[in-house]
Parts: structure tokens; sequence; C-alpha cells
């Protein structure tokens, strides 16, 4: 354990300090964006990944993201709310939303599940289009930096708006919460929540046999999962300093899912592995200009008949958790 | 009102015909095919090359549409999701696949017909007109076509050789096997069927909505709804699901419209509500 606690400050580190180190000595200021994107979409991935680790297939992401940027910008906007409290907000916004959408629509199993998610992102994109606070298809524009935090007259995170450099304040806290969210991914995998959501993968009508709050547990997972959405939406929001109903669309809520199935469903750190691989790939495709997205597509076909479950099962074959049913 | 439901019907034949490839797909594969609604753009895109810009008779377009897709269905299936599906440990892998496969086609049809909305010049001409209803001659012929397909269709699933044996791959793959169906054959059959339904009713439509590349994304979600409202798998519970959507849409348009664009909204919440009590949808087995 504290082996895994050292590697994990190491990783930490090296993202903190060495990647900026990095970056100022090459001089590719654009790499923060991408690398801020890549954590971002990560946290938001790893909402989907804990539905999966419940056995259900989400690809409703996408709506919480939207969610979440949405109650984060009107926060801002229309009442004045300091962001980073904000942030916060929108987590808990898009659980207890969550809770209410989950509740009858995770009885649904399989593609039925995933089918209803898929329509649950256009609906909130239709929402969005038709609410009056949303101010519409035009979206919510010249959003403000996130402005300074200060607790007891100490200011923990400085205005962003008179940073020199906001890319690296970004880049920062996208790395800072990637870090927690995954801890705490981690922390409830291992614990014995985790152990009982594994059992709803597994087979859920033994283990609501055995006593196991099924119902409970899987609103629960969905929940934090919504969470994740939310803060990753909202922060997104932050950086776009705008959002607008096609900000999240349903292509993202596929795109989540993908980066889980990429990165192999078996592994907590998965989402991380397949976000990269397939937020540069995409990237580094960029060139190819109208070939991108055929080159791309090809890819993903290439990679999914020659590892059919996922990258991570390259690496780690015995240390997969029992994913196979 | 009369007027809304003659709407409904032809827009729920449609809808029918989208949701019977998709339904046949899932229920002998088990796959869900994101690709179904490029799918239909792309049979959409064959006849407006061969009926809008050869000139050539709308029916030879329409079997041009036909076998495109049959033929990108079957090689879907046998080159990309039987391999996929004999390898991976989770089922839910064939939806990564599914999901590249709609890319691909996204991009394909984005290089080979470019972004433009298109559209052809009408089939039939004339309006037909009296009291209670208007319905323009064309529709008249597409939605008579649709439902003819939709019979046509059911009548070969359940009276062909060819039917019998989807029909039982769909009820029990591991039992047709042993009772000596060829289920690799049946399976490619199959999917080349559900991606030709798919390409016949991109044909038909592309004479009176037109058809352009960003489409197919929204068709396929449409696709999903009604499939969840009849119930995955089931061959009635698809055609009872696109008539139903296209008669919420087409009663929902008329009856919201003061609300502005709401319709969608408003299905979507009944469908959950409708869902949560019973959520197989009206006729599918259990947990698909």
């Amino acid at each position: 354990m504290t082996m895994k606690a050292i590697a994990f400050l190491v990783v930490l580190a090296l993202l903190l300090v060495g990647v900026p180190m990095f970056i100022a000595a090459t001089g590719r200021d654009d790499l923060y964006y991408v690398l801020t994107s890549v954590a971002l979409l990560s946290i938001i991935s790893a909402g989907v990944w804990l539905t999966f680790y419940i056995g259900r297939i989400n690809i409703g992401q996408g709506a919480y993201a939207l969610m979440g940027g949405y109650v984060s910008a009107i926060l801002v906007v229309h009442y004045g709310v300091s962001f980073w409290w904000t942030l916060p907000i929108a987590g808990l916004f898009c659980a207890g939303a969550s809770v209410l959408i989950g509740l009858p629509i995770l009885r649904l199993r399989g593609v039925y599940f995933a089918m209803v998610t898929l329509v649950l992102t256009e609906v909130m994109r239709l929402l969005a289009m038709a609410l009056p606070i949303t101010n519409g298809a035009r979206g919510m524009v010249n959003i403000p930096l996130p402005g300074a935090l200060t607790i007891f007259g100490i200011t923990i995170i400085p205005d962003f708006a008179t940073l020199s450099n906001p890319r690296l304040a970004f880049y920062v806290v996208a790395v800072i919460l990637l870090a927690l969210c995954y801890l705490g991914l981690y922390r409830l995998v291992h614990s014995r929540i985790g152990q009982l959501c594994q059992s709803l993968q597994q087979n859920e009508e033994l283990s609501s046999s055995i006593g196991v709050d099924t119902a409970m547990l899987r609103v629960l997972a969905y929940a934090v999962s919504s969470f994740f959405g939310g803060v990753g939406g909202a922060i997104f929001m932050a950086i776009a300093q705008s959002i607008y109903p096609s900000s999240f669309t349903v292509a993202d809520s596929i795109n989540f899912m993908l980066y889980c199935f990429l990165g192999g469903l078996g592994y907590v750190f998965g989402p991380i592995l397949g976000t990269f691989v397939l937020y540069f790939g995409w990237n580094l495709l960029y060139s190819l200009g109208d070939f991108q997205l055929l080159v791309f597509s090809v890819i993903l076909i290439v990679l999914m008949l020659v590892l059919p479950n996922g990258l991570l099962s390259l690496a780690l074959p015995k240390r997969g958790r029992g994913v196979a049913r | 009102m009369e007027q809304v439901i003659v709407n409904g019907l032809y827009l729920g034949a449609q809808y029918a015909l989208i949701a019977l490839g998709l339904t046949l797909i899932f229920s002998l594969m088990n796959v869900l095919n994101f690709a179904h609604g490029q799918m239909y753009v792309l049979g959409g895109f064959v006849t407006y090359t061969v009926y809008g810009q050869m000139g050539l008779p709308f029916v030879v377009a329409l079997f041009a549409s036909a076998v495109t897709l049959a033929v990108v269905g079957a090689l879907f299936e046998k080159l990309l999701f039987r391999p996929v599906l004999r390898r991976s440990k989770r089922e839910e892998s064939t939806m990564l696949l599914a999901a590249a496969t709609a890319f691909l086609l996204d991009a394909v049809i984005l290089l080979v017909f470019g972004e433009k909305q298109r559209g052809v010049p009408k089939i039939v001409d004339g309006v037909f007109v009296s009291d209670a209803v208007i319905i323009p001659y064309d529709r008249v012929v597409v939605g008579v076509v649709a439902i003819g397909l939709i019979v046509a269709f059911m009548l070969y699933m359940q009276y062909s050789r060819p039917g019998r044996a989807m029909r039982a791959l769909a009820q029990d793959r591991v039992a047709a096997q042993l009772m000596g169906v060829n289920v690799d054959r049946y399976s490619m059959l199959g999917f080349a069927l559900g991606a030709m339904l798919a390409g016949l009713v991109g044909g038909l439509l592309v004479t009176i909505t037109g058809v352009n590349s960003g489409i197919g994304g929204p068709i396929s979600i449409k696709a999903f709804m009604m499939v969840m409202i009849g119930g995955a798998g089931v061959v009635g519970g698809a055609i009872a699901g696109g008539f139903i959507l296209g008669m919420m849409e087409s009663v929902g348009l008329d009856v919201l419209r003061a609300y502005g664009d709401i319709t969608y909204l408003v299905i979507f919440v009944a469908l959950m509500v409708f869902l949560s009590i019973r959520p197989n949808g009206l006729m599918g087995k259990p947990w698909g």
C-alpha cells in the first residue's frame, strides 16, 4: 500500500512540476490545453467507468456534464456566486438529478439502459434549448474567469483573471481534481461498497438474494458517476468561458464510453489511459484534414479487432479484476 | 385532426421500417447497431446519386440503395462483428465496434458525398386534397411502399426458410445451431437485411425530406426510442414502436406548437414514465 502511495505521489509530482517544466523548456504552451482537456475528460469518464462497474452501459454522461456546466454558469452569471463554490454545487445538483432520473431508469439493464441514457443526452440538449434561463441556442458566453477563493482571509486560489498564465492554473486545477477523483474512485472500488458493486455487475439477482440492497447501491453509484460528470462539465465551462446546448452532445457521450472501453473496463485507471490515447490520437490526426475521421475510425476498428478487451488487457492480463461474466 | 393522424401514419410507416432493421440486427446478434442512422443516410445518398444525378428510374435507385446497404451490412458482420464477438470477454465490446463503424460510415459519407443538403425531383407530382386532409401524392406513394415493404418483410420472416432460420436464431442461438441452422450464414443474412431496410427507408425518404450527412445520429436516436417503446428484438414491437413514435411526433407537433419546440422533451418524459412501469417495452423479452 505504501508503495502505491509513493508511486501515486511521484506521478502527481511529475504531472504538477515535471510537465510544466517540460512545457516551459519546449515552449509548447498549447499542450496545456490538451492535457487539461484530457484530465477533465478523464474525470467525466471516471463516472462512466463507475456505471460500467455496476454492470450498466452509460451513454448519458454528456447530459450531466452539460447540466453541471449550465448550473455553474447560471450561478456565476445570474447569482454572482464564486466559481469555486459552484463546482461542488454543480456536482451535487447533478447527483441529485441523477437520483431522480436513476430511480426509474436504473431498473433497466443491458441495451435498454444504454439506449435510454443515450436519449437522455439528447433530451438535456433539448432542455437547454427550451429553458428560458439557459438562453437557448445562443448559449451563455463571456462568463468571467474563476475569481479568488479566500478562507479566513487567506487566499487559497488567486483570481484567474490576474494570472499571467491562466492555462497553467487551469492545468494545475484539472490535475489536482483528477488526482482527487481517481483517489476517491480507487477507494470506493476497493471498499466494501465497491465489492458490493462488483457483485451487482456479476449477478444482480444473486446479490440481492443474499441481502445486498441493489436498488440503493446502483442509485448511489449512478449519483457518484453523475457528480463526476457535473464537476467535469463545470470546469470545461470555466475554461471555455461559455456554454452552449451543443457543448456536450451525443457524440461526446459516446466518446466517454469509448474512452472507458479502450482503456479496459477491468482497471480503475483505464479511463485515463483510454482518454489520453484517443484524445491525443484524434489531435495527432488533425493534419490529415478531411481524412481525420476516416483514419480515426479505422484505427478504432482495428484496435477492437486486435484487442477486444481494451488496451490495459495487453499490459495487465492477470491483474484485471474479474469482469468476464 | 385527420391531417395529424394521416401525417402520423405516414411518419410511422417510415419509422417502423427503420426500427425493424435495428431490432432484427439486435435480436440476431445482440448488437446495438449505432450505425443504423448512417446506413439510412448512405441509402439516401445512393438514391440521390442514381436517381437525382444519373437520372435513372426511381425503382432502380431504390434497388441500388438496397443492394449497396445489404453488401455493407454483410461485410460489417463478416469482417468486424463476427471476429470481435468471438474473441471479446464482454458482449458490450461490440458497442465500441458499432460506434466505430458509425464514425467510419460518417467519414465515408462526408468524403464521398460532401456536407450539403441534397434533394431529388419529386417522384409523383400533385397533391391529394379533400375536405379533411391535404397530402401530396409522393407521400402517399412513399407511405404505401413502406407499408408494402413491412408486410413483405413480415411474410418473409414468417414463411420463408431463411426467415424461419433467423427467427430460430433470435430465440435461442445454441439450440438453433444444434438443430443444424448455419448460424454464421444467417447472422450475416440478418445483418445484411437489417442494413438493407435502413437503406431502403433512406432511399424512400430522400424524395421527400432530402438527405444530408449530419442526420445519421439523430435518426439512430429515434430508432432507439422506437425499439425501447416496442421492446428490443421483437418484430411486432418495432412496428408498434415506429407507429407510436410517428403518431406522438405528429400529434405533439400539433398540440404543443404553442409552447415551442418541446415535443421531444414531452415524448421522452412520457417514455421514462412508461419504462419505469414496463421496463421491457410493450412486447420485449425481459432484459433483452
